[in-house]
Order: structure tokens, then C-alpha cells, then sequence
């Protein structure tokens, strides 16, 4: 066989990172974002090939045989899944990189060769960097499990708030630090493996704690967070297995979904650590709580709200996490071909954080094939409102709600919202007067230019498409 | 009760108080409705509609007169008209009671219950029964329409083989319901609309119409009055928008005027300087011509010319689209009857407590009620103080520098302790590390959010490379080890697969 030696499997590596950075290059354009896809596939292709050629010696069978049900399984799920259900996918593959990154330090640890190969501070720094390897791992892999259920609907939305449960994680903390001496001093004896489980069964009670106790509206943060912590998970097996294109894999991977993760939460104008010490958002809605009485709200029917869009120049369309519950995203392209063909500029605006992860909303619009380029981001649109005939607010909420202008000190104050009242008139496409995830009312609903049409928004969007 | 509709008999009155379509509504509401004949023939509503209807057409106006209980017209009765008039009778039409004294006595001595469809009261409620908001409306539209058939023009720019045609500029004067229907007219015709106004309020409607709005530096004026109407200015005011208006004569095409002050003759805005000033060909139509014309120069009811400018004073711009104004004017009186007639009997009560009918009733029972007591509601919200700037602004905390500064320091602390611990192995992976997070960091940074969702599914297919550690495992000969990194593999392809086909297949969902 073709002999491969190190300096190839390091060309090889080199030449694979510099796929992988360009595949997330790649990635922040519609033009390329192909072409990223390829890159990626192209670099991970050459990593599996220059290991497996340079690294394994024996039992080739049970690799590709492995490889094979993997990758059999693996294209299957991504073939089924349904676009609304991304987010759950994205989860429970989250939770396959946390599990492997367990299984990899446990594996490494068992190797005897280890207390050959290092001794004194490299032998404790390589036990450090099993140990967190492992520990990261656990925790995204238990915490991926929760969000999976979370967004699944397995588990309900609503955030889990133990007493007293800053002070739990705090000692969950302490414990894992704890253990953590422990089996660098076991270790160096040969022994150790009570604490280093002892540890990851701690780690994963943390991450089930910690998913558990975030609400459905901060979903798309949680879900970038873990994609950050699978990253360092790879990393810190990189490290440990002295790899450095693990390291530079896991870093990239671990710094984008932390920057996501900022983003999303700069776009709902939240402190990262608020979001994750959790329990703000909350379950299914509640109804408006009592207190002052903010006015009437006007409904519409389908056949007034197909009118006024016929009569409209400029329409504006606000998808929200009810648009992907009901499914009507390919109603809402028919409606917005049939307006198109009719002369009306139709527009979607969508909020960064509307859906259950990030970029939910594209990928549910690309999936009905609305075209890309009249689907805006708020920062792009926002200033367009006051020209807007008619808006249309599909399934959302907070997201555009005006008294997170108007009232600074209000659970949602201060978050970028889509100023849609601005336009002329704003339609509501709602189940209930029932509040969004922070809980607060939405003046808008009761403005003297809004309207209201209650209904399942599939349902009705398809009246309205009948009576277009 | 029993709805006769006359036939209008003013001069060139073309107008009819109901049509046949509305008719057929007021019978649903349990009404008798006649028609004088040949009443709607003017507005191309003829007899035979009525009859299909099911109205009853009757030959002369007197039956009309003597046999009906509610008795709807467009324009206010003539003197012979009114005189036949009996107590117990209600009509309902345009009366304008204070310029019609005399009408308004006679009426009141005949013991008829008048309503005047000039006085119903401009609130939100009663939107639907504004009949001088629909015949504004119109005369807007029709404004246009006169001036563009005296306009030897274009509205509209163009650039043909023959040359190029520059687009028309009109200006608009008074942005109340004319104004703006004249705005929008103007607009979709192509040319070029600004707009004046002397209340502020009305700049964003003007707007919205994609007209532009002419600003005068005055601050503290403004030109709301009661009822949404406008009132008279100041001095200098006057003096400021005189010279604006001097200015843009010269360079529009076309003027509109609507300036109207309720109860007053209408304000003198276009001089005879500025129609000199004006280019050959211009036109002003003046919508105030009844009282008294916006321009010095305007004849009421004719069209005249002065150096080459056409100027239109006719009075009658609703009748001239007669089929429309009719239209409109029967449905607004279809509103008001219908709120008369709660029970939908066919009988009217005229319910002096309500707002509406208070306003709109001028005489009852012999006694005169007009005018009514002043309503006090105008479109704009009462003046507040200058606001603070309504949305909470981003507060640019003075960010302390020493949080940072603290943390910086620390984090320098901590990597100066492992690098004097650490081997040197380690630093080369740690340095690789760091450069890596920011290479991260940079390439991210710019991705769009419309991508988020594939970045995410392609980040978490390229993580699972931790699939090369189980693969420096799975040729160890401990059966433990082998078989963990065994199913590491299986795991870890799930993702490297499944991550990439899923991205794949979003990624072809996009498209353009």
C-alpha cells in the first residue's frame, strides 16, 4: 500500500483546514454558500482519508462498515427531515459530537501507553485536557438531548426553575473541579476512572439543568450555544490526542457558534450569561395578564384581508415561529406569486431571532421557494415601513411589538423590533390574544391600524389565497 | 315610511339623490322608495333601473312632494320647491344653513324636520355619512381632470424617439380631502406633486402620497382649527407662504387650490403677479371658487384666460362626474338612514341626544337647531410639549475601561502561568488554538443571517473531525478501546453525512 508518512498527513491537514476555513467563508454569502458546502465535504473527505490511510493499521473491516451504517443513516435522516424541523436536527447532531468527544477521552484514557508516553507536567496536562474534554463533551452532549426534546416538543417549552438553582450549579461546579484534582492525582498512580465518571455524570446532569432551564423563546441561542460547545469539544480532544487540526477544526467551529450566539443575543438585546443562567422565557404563552385596559382590537376576515392586499402597492410579510408551527410557508409563497404577478411589491422582513434557531425563517421560505432576494433582514427594511400599505404578521409576536420602543424597563425593552406600524395598516395573523414568550401584551394589536384575523394562519392564508 | 327622491332642477345639477342599487338597500330597510322620473337620467341612472329595482317611478315631482315622508335631495329645495313642503315631513340634503338664512326660516316655519348633510359633524363615527368628504374627494379627482383637459401637455415625462417630454409639476394648495385626492390623481397621471398646508399634521399624509410636502420655517403656528379645519393665520405667516407660493408659480405647470376656512370667504393666495409670473399654457383650477376663489383672477363658474394662463372656477366639479358623486352622496345617505331606522321598520327616529343627528338636524317641530353645540374633536392630537425623543436612545454608556482592563490583565496573568509551566509541545497546539479563534472569528462575522441556519448544520458536520481521534483508536489492540472507537466512527459519520446532505439540501432551496 501506498506508504503515507507524517509530513503527508500534515500537508494533508494544513490543506484540509484551509477547506474547512474556506467552506465557512464560504458560507456568508447566497452565491457561494454552495460552493462552502462543497469545500467543507472536500476537506473533511482528505482528513478521513490521510488518517485512515496513515493512522490505521488493523480492523479496516469494522471501520468502513461503520462508516458505512453512519453515513447511511446519516443521509437518510437529512433526506426525511422536514425544514420545520431543522432545529431538532441540528440538536440531536449537536448531541453525537458531545457523545464522540465522551467516547474518544474515555477510549484515550483506557489506553495503556498513556503513562508511558507522558510523565510529570505533561502527563497532568494531557489528564487536564482528557478531563475537559470529556467534560464539555457530556455537557453538550446531555444538553443537546434537552433542546432536541425542547424543540421537539417532547419536553414542554416552559423553563425548569429549581429553587435556589444558581447555587446548584455552583456546587455542580465545584464538584466537577473537585474531581477534577482527584484524578489528576489518581491518574499519575494508574488509577482514576471512578472520578473522571464520577464527572461526566455530573457534567451531564449540568447540561440538562442548564437546557432545562431555558425558555422556547431562547431556543436559537441555546441551539448556536451547544453548536459553539461541540467545537470545543473537538478541540480539547485535540489537544489532548495532540492533533492540531482537531484544534484548529473545534476552534473555528466553537468561536462561530459563540458569535452567533452573541448575535442572537444582541438582536433580542439580552446579556449571553442572562439567557443562560435561563428562565425567562416561558411556555405556551399565557393570556394577557389583567392590569390596564389597552383598548379594542379590530378583526378582519379573509376575504377584506385578500382586498386589501390586491389594492395594496407595497406588502410587507413578518413570518414568526407560528408561521413554521402551522406549516404555511408554501401558502404564503402561493400568496406571495399570486400578489407578484398582480404588481405588488412583496417583501418579507424577518427579525433575527423569529423561529426557533438562527436563521429558522430563511430556510422555511427558501423551502417553499420564495426567492431570496425579496427576503430582507430587519436592519435592511425596517426604515421602509412608513411606504408599507399592508404588513402581515405571520405567528409572531414579541418581535414586533412597539413597547419595546416605549418602554425601556419592560422585559423586552431596548430589543430591535420590526417597526411595522409605521405602515399603513398591519394584519395579525394569530391564534389567540394569547401573549408571545416574554409574556407582555402587544400594544400593536390595538392600534386603529391594525387588524386582527384569528385562525390557524394556515388555514386562513389559505382563504385568503381562495378569495385572491 | 315613504322615500321620494326628486329630481334635482338647479341649473346643470346633474346629480341624483339615490341610485338604483341603493335604493334596492333602503327597501331592505323597510322603506317605500319613488322616484321622480327622469331623476337619475342626468347621472345615466334611467328610469327602467329604478323600476328593476323596485322602485316606484313617478311622473311628476309634486307626487314626489306631497306623498312622501322622507324626502332626499342633493342640492337644498328652491323656493318653490320648499313650499310645498308639509309638517311632519323630513329632508335630508345639502342645506349649508348659514349661508341660507331665509331657506333655513322656511323651513323651520313648515314644521319639517331638515337635516343637513353639510353639518354632520366630523368625527370618526360618522366618517361614513361625510358627504362633503366624498363630493371633496371628487372634485379633487375632477380637478385634475379639468386641468389636464386645459393643459396642452403631458402629465407624465417621457423620453420617445420624437424627443424628450418633461414631466408636468403641479402644486397642490390645501391638503384636506380635495387636496389629497387631487395629490393622488395628479400623482398617478405622472407628474410631479408638491403640496402645501398650513397645519403640520397633514405632512405625513402628503407624504404617504408620495407628493412632497413644501415646509415654511414657522415653528410656533399652527394651522389646526376646530373640526380638522383650518383657521386663519398670522401676518407674517401669511407673508411667508405668499412668497413661497410667488416662488413656485414660476416654476409649476399647474396650480390646484382648496384652501377653504369654514365660515369665512376663501384666503386670497394666488395674486395676479403670480398668475403673470406663470409660463404660457399653465393652468390653476380653483377649487374655493364658490367662495370667492383662492386666486384674484378666478371667475366663479367660468374658465378664463389671462397672459396664456387658463384658469378654472367652476363650481360645480362634483356634477361632472355625476354618476360617481351620486354613487356615493345615495350611499352616504344610505348610512345615515340606516342609523336612523335602528329597528329596520321603515320608521326614522331622530334621536336629539346622539352626536350625529344632533349635528346634521337644523330644524325640528317647528323650532330651529342649528347651530348645534360646537363638537370639540380635531384629527390631530392636542399639542404636547416638545416630547423627549420618543424612542429610548441607545444609551452610550461612558463604558468603564477598568472591567476590561481587569480581565485583560488577568487573562495575560494566567496564560504568562501556563506558558511557564506548560512544555513547549502544548504552546505550539495552544498557539494554533488562539489563531484559530480568531480566524473564526473574522470569517463569521460577516456571514448573513438568511444563512444561519446552513452555517450552523455545516459548523456541526465539520466538528464531528473529532472522528479522526476515534480513528488513531481503532486500530488498538485493546478490544475496549477498539470497540468504543468502533462506534465513535458510526456516530461521528451519522453527523459528518447527515451535516453535509442537510446543508446541501438547504442550500439548494435557495435561490433567487
Amino acid at each position: 500500500m501506498f506508504e503515507v508518512n507524517e509530513g503527508i498527513i500534515q500537508v494533508s491537514y494544513i490543506i484540509a483546514t484551509i477547506l474547512f476555513i474556506l467552506a465557512l467563508g464560504g458560507l456568508s454569502n447566497q452565491e457561494t454558500a454552495r460552493r462552502g458546502n462543497w469545500y467543507g465535504i472536500v476537506g473533511m473527505a482528505i482528513a478521513l482519508i490521510a488518517t485512515i490511510l496513515g493512522d490505521v493499521t488493523q480492523n479496516f473491516e469494522y471501520l468502513i462498515v461503520a462508516l458505512l451504517i453512519g453515513g447511511t443513516v446519516g443521509v437518510i435522516a437529512a433526506r426525511r427531515v422536514q425544514m420545520t424541523q431543522m432545529p431538532e436536527l441540528v440538536a440531536i447532531l449537536h448531541s453525537l459530537v458531545g457523545m464522540a468527544a465522551v467516547a474518544v477521552g474515555f477510549a484515550n484514557f483506557m489506553d495503556p501507553d498513556r503513562l508511558t508516553h507522558y510523565v510529570g507536567i505533561e502527563l497532568t496536562i494531557h489528564d487536564v485536557e482528557t478531563y475537559l474534554g470529556i467534560l464539555i463533551g457530556a455537557v453538550t452532549f446531555s444538553g443537546s438531548v434537552i433542546a432536541f426534546g425542547k424543540l421537539s416538543g417532547r419536553i414542554g417549552g416552559k423553563p425548569l426553575t429549581l429553587p435556589a438553582r444558581h447555587w446548584l450549579n455552583l456546587a455542580l461546579l465545584i464538584g466537577v473541579c473537585w474531581f477534577g484534582y482527584q484524578f489528576v492525582g489518581d491518574s499519575a498512580a494508574g488509577g482514576g476512572m471512578e472520578a473522571l465518571i464520577i464527572m461526566t455524570v455530573i457534567s451531564l446532569l449540568f447540561g440538562i439543568h442548564m437546557v432545562m432551564a431555558i425558555g422556547g423563546a431562547d431556543m436559537p441561542v441555546v441551539v448556536s450555544m451547544l453548536n459553539s460547545y461541540s467545537g470545543w469539544a473537538a478541540s480539547a480532544t485535540g489537544f489532548m490526542l495532540g492533533n492540531d487540526l482537531l484544534i484548529v477544526t473545534g476552534a473555528l467551529v466553537g468561536s462561530s457558534g459563540a458569535i452567533l450566539s452573541y448575535i442572537m443575543c444582541r438582536a433580542m438585546n439580552r446579556k449571553f450569561l442572562a439567557v443562560i443562567a435561563g428562565g425567562f422565557g416561558t411556555g405556551g404563552g399565557t393570556v394577557a395578564a389583567g392590569g390596564e385596559d389597552q383598548g379594542e382590537v379590530v378583526s378582519i376576515d379573509p376575504e377584506s384581508t385578500a382586498d386589501l392586499l390586491t389594492s395594496a402597492k407595497e406588502v410587507m410579510i413578518i413570518p414568526g415561529y407560528g408561521m413554521a408551527v402551522a406549516q404555511a410557508q408554501h401558502i404564503v409563497h402561493e400568496i406571495t406569486q399570486t400578489l407578484r404577478e398582480k404588481g405588488v411589491n412583496v417583501r418579507f422582513g424577518i427579525h433575527p431571532v423569529a423561529g426557533r434557531m438562527p436563521g429558522h425563517m430563511n430556510v422555511l421560505l427558501a423551502e417553499a421557494k420564495v426567492p431570496y432576494d425579496i427576503v430582507f433582514e430587519m436592519d435592511e427594511i425596517n426604515d421602509d415601513f412608513p411606504k408599507v400599505d399592508v404588513s402581515i404578521i405571520i405567528g409572531a409576536n414579541d418581535i414586533v411589538n412597539p413597547s419595546a420602543l416605549t418602554d425601556p424597563d419592560g422585559p423586552i425593552g431596548g430589543m430591535p423590533v420590526l417597526e411595522c406600524w409605521k405602515g399603513t395598516t398591519s394584519i395579525v395573523l394569530k391564534r389567540s390574544m394569547a401573549t408571545g414568550y416574554a409574556g407582555v401584551q402587544n400594544p400593536l394589536f390595538f392600534l386603529d391600524n391594525t387588524r386582527m384575523l384569528f385562525g390557524d394562519a394556515k388555514d386562513t392564508l389559505d382563504e385568503v389565497f381562495k378569495s385572491l | 315610511m315613504k322615500i321620494g327622491v326628486p329630481r334635482e332642477i338647479y341649473a346643470g345639477e346633474k346629480r341624483v339623490a339615490t341610485t338604483p342599487e341603493v335604493a334596492a338597500q333602503l327597501m331592505k330597510l323597510g322603506f317605500d322608495v319613488a322616484v321622480e322620473s327622469n331623476a337619475g337620467a342626468a347621472a345615466s341612472y334611467a328610469d327602467a333601473v329604478y323600476e328593476e329595482a323596485g322602485c316606484a317611478v313617478v311622473a311628476t315631482a309634486d307626487e314626489i312632494w306631497s306623498d312622501s315622508d322622507i324626502i332626499l335631495k342633493v342640492r337644498g329645495p328652491e323656493e318653490e320647491e320648499a313650499a310645498k313642503l308639509k309638517s311632519g315631513q323630513t329632508l335630508i340634503s345639502f342645506l349649508w344653513p348659514s349661508q341660507n338664512p331665509e331657506l333655513l326660516k322656511q323651513l323651520t316655519d313648515r314644521g319639517v324636520t331638515a337635516m343637513a348633510m353639510d353639518s354632520v359633524p366630523r368625527i370618526s363615527r360618522a366618517q361614513k355619512v361625510d358627504a362633503l368628504s366624498s363630493m371633496a374627494n371628487i372634485a379633487g379627482y375632477r380637478a385634475v381632470v379639468e386641468a389636464a383637459q386645459h393643459f396642452g401637455r403631458f402629465f407624465t415625462g417621457q423620453i420617445t424617439a420624437a424627443g424628450k417630454v418633461p414631466p408636468a409639476k403641479v402644486l397642490v394648495i390645501g391638503a384636506g380631502v380635495a387636496g389629497l385626492a387631487a395629490i393622488g390623481a395628479a400623482k398617478s397621471m405622472g407628474a410631479i406633486v408638491r403640496s402645501f398646508d398650513t397645519r403640520p399634521e397633514v405632512k405625513e399624509q402628503i407624504e404617504s402620497m408620495d407628493a412632497e410636502f413644501l415646509m415654511l420655517d414657522f415653528e410656533d403656528e399652527d394651522g389646526s382649527g376646530e373640526g380638522g379645519y383650518a383657521k386663519v393665520m398670522s401676518d407674517e405667516f401669511i407673508k411667508a407662504e405668499m412668497a413661497l407660493f410667488a416662488e413656485q408659480a414660476k416654476d409649476v405647470d399647474i396650480i390646484i387650490t382648496t384652501a377653504l376656512i369654514p365660515g369665512k370667504p376663501a384666503p386670497r393666495l394666488i395674486t395676479a403677479e403670480m398668475v403673470q409670473s406663470m409660463k404660457d399654457g399653465s393652468v390653476i383650477v380653483d377649487l374655493a371658487a364658490e367662495q370667492g376663489g383662492n386666486c384674484e383672477l378666478t371667475e366663479p363658474e367660468q374658465v378664463v384666460t389671462h397672459n396664456g394662463v387658463t384658469i378654472i372656477g367652476y363650481t360645480d366639479m362634483p356634477s361632472r362626474l355625476a354618476a360617481q358623486s351620486s354613487q356615493l352622496y345615495a350611499t352616504n345617505l344610505r348610512h345615515l338612514l340606516t342609523d336612523l331606522t335602528p329597528e329596520k321598520d321603515g320608521q326614522i327616529n331622530v334621536d336629539m341626544e346622539d352626536e350625529v343627528f344632533r349635528g346634521a338636524t337644523v330644524c325640528i317641530n317647528g323650532e330651529t337647531t342649528w347651530p348645534p353645540p360646537a363638537p370639540k374633536l380635531s384629527a390631530a392630537p392636542p399639542k404636547k410639549a416638545p416630547e423627549p425623543v420618543a424612542v429610548a436612545p441607545v444609551e452610550k454608556k461612558e463604558r468603564s475601561f477598568i472591567g476590561p482592563a481587569v480581565g485583560m490583565i488577568i487573562a495575560g496573568l494566567a496564560l504568562l502561568g501556563l506558558g511557564a509551566v506548560a512544555p513547549a509541545s502544548f504552546m505550539a497546539h495552544f498557539t494554533v488554538f488562539v489563531l484559530a479563534c480568531f480566524v473564526g472569528y473574522m470569517v463569521i462575522w460577516n456571514v448573513t443571517a438568511a444563512l444561519h441556519t446552513p452555517l450552523m448544520s455545516v459548523t456541526n458536520a465539520i466538528s464531528s473531525i473529532i472522528i479522526i481521534g476515534a480513528l488513531t483508536q481503532i486500530s488498538s489492540g485493546n478490544e475496549v478501546i477498539k470497540w468504543i472507537a468502533i462506534g465513535t466512527v458510526l456516530i461521528a459519520s451519522v453527523n459528518i453525512f447527515g451535516g453535509f446532505a442537510v446543508t446541501r439540501r438547504m442550500l439548494e432551496m435557495f435561490r433567487k
